[in-house]
């Protein structure tokens, strides 16, 4: 089946300029931070890859993680729902001075529209955001006396996620709320590239437990003890 | 009775009023004091936008575990019986109307139930979160304020004049004066401080207060 890969600049080094990543996480809780910065370093080394549309709830807190990507200069549009955190100045810094695009979406639609992506559904009906600036330019109807906001799925060229197992199959579980976008997201892309903390054979994840079923997956890189964004800020990280 | 409630007793009072066996969501920042001063005896799940359902108190400090927050990003602990589950998930809890009550901060907020709390215009970084997404579905939607903004301007009005965060979504309003509920798109005072006229009250919103049976907002010193 050959999903393993042996390290994390493999996992990534096919990435291209300009394409749309989605990348796991809320916050700290499952942002795959080892697989991000194997793709700064690489943009380091290489100058690729650029201008790339990153998919999250938020836009980085200090200076790791995404807040790293934008620093490097390696990210032309975030869509996330909430761009702010403890220490949003890599993403304020850039907006304000207009060198980096957004695209806000509610938090449940952002979620819905990576779910309809990953589902090969192209729209759906929302209350969302009806009556708002964020509904502006969207086809609205009635259903049964209410109004409703047509969005339209989310699709990807790679997601990053981090899960706790995974087995070759590419089976995953997810560690407490760590879980958050991470089974959307695997559905979403064209190419799924998972850390693991731990890879296990096949059959040594209960199937009753598995959360994100391996046909959702392409890649897996075992990163034992990975690091947490929000311990690591908490930690002084910058 | 000091001439306003503190933010402490704005949060005890929505608290009186969750109903047992509720599912609640209590927005990030003011709204998750409410969860300090719930009644003894009733039992209340709280969800959270992260994938959560049936959190509990903040762990003691040097035990907190980053992987197990709430939308506040502040660490939390579980209830025995608690659940995770992912974000497709969490927002079919909310949209689907599977939530009792959601509280949320308010900025303005119009008499029809129109609410404008996440942004104040131009010139800064815009963020919704997950307000858009809280204010429909769950049964009811209440708001904790203050009466008036800093300047002393009314936020209860008759149209709100920010962006809106959703059209005729709020159904109570528990503020530093009073309570009330937005019945028929008006505002109906339920409650107001023993101290304070009806006409005084009015003065400080802006818009048309029906009183119906009016009750004397009584709290306790917190």
């Amino acid at each position: 089946m050959g999903k393993i890969i042996a390290d994390l600049d493999s996992a990534v080094a096919d990435i291209a300029d300009g394409v749309s990543v989605m990348i796991g996480g809320f916050g700290g809780a499952g942002a795959p931070i080892e697989l991000i910065h194997a793709l700064v370093e690489r943009y380091g080394r290489t100058g690729s890859p650029g201008a790339l549309t990153v998919i999250n709830n938020n836009a980085g807190n200090g200076a790791i993680g995404i807040a790293a990507m934008i620093d490097a200069g390696m990210v032309a549009k975030m869509v996330c729902s909430f761009p702010r955190s403890s220490d949003p100045r890599a993403f304020t810094e850039r907006y304000l001075a207009g060198r980096i695009a957004l695209e806000l979406v509610p938090q449940g639609t952002l979620a819905e529209r990576i779910r309809a992506g990953g589902a090969g559904i192209p729209a759906f009906y929302t209350p969302t955001s009806f009556g708002t600036q964020l509904a502006e330019g969207k086809p609205v109807a009635e259903f049964e006396g209410r109004m409703y906001v047509q969005e339209r799925w989310l699709k990807a060229d790679v997601a990053l996620i981090k899960a706790e197992l995974a087995d070759r199959k590419g089976n995953l579980t997810y560690r407490k709320a760590a879980r958050n976008f991470s089974p959307l997201m695997a559905m979403a892309a064209e190419t799924t590239i998972v850390q693991a903390s731990r890879v296990v054979e096949p059959g040594a994840i209960d199937p009753e437990h598995v959360v994100t079923p391996g046909i959702f997956v392409n890649r897996v890189v075992e990163v034992p003890d990975p690091r947490q964004e929000e311990a690591l800020l908490r930690e002084g990280s910058r | 009775m000091s001439t306003k409630l503190t933010n402490a007793q704005i949060a005890w009072r929505a608290a009186q009023d969750l109903p047992d066996g509720a599912y609640v969501n209590l927005g990030i920042g003011f709204p998750e004091m409410i969860a300090k001063f719930k009644p003894e005896g009733r039992e209340v799940v709280y969800h959270t936008e992260n994938g959560i359902l049936d959190f509990g108190e903040a762990p003691p400090a040097g035990e907190e575990d980053w992987d197990l927050i709430n939308a506040g990003k502040k660490a939390v602990t579980l209830n025995p019986g608690a659940a995770f589950f992912h974000h497709a998930d969490s927002f079919a809890m909310v949209r689907g109307g599977h939530l009792d009550v959601a509280v949320l901060g308010a900025y303005e907020v119009a008499e029809n139930g129109d609410l404008a709390n996440w942004s104040t215009g131009p010139g800064s970084v815009p963020a919704v979160g997950g307000a858009m997404d809280l204010v429909h579905g769950a049964r009811q939607v209440w708001v904790v304020t203050d009466h008036v903004t800093r300047k002393g301007e009314p936020k209860l009005l008759k149209h709100c004049s920010l962006p809106l965060t959703g059209v005729g979504c709020v159904t109570t309003v528990y503020t530093s004066l009073a309570v009330i509920d937005i019945v028929e798109r008006r505002f109906v005072l339920r409650e107001k401080l023993p101290g304070m006229s009806f006409e005084e009250l009015q003065f400080l919103t802006g818009a048309e207060l029906i009183a119906g049976g009016v009750a004397d907002l009584i709290v306790p010193e917190i």
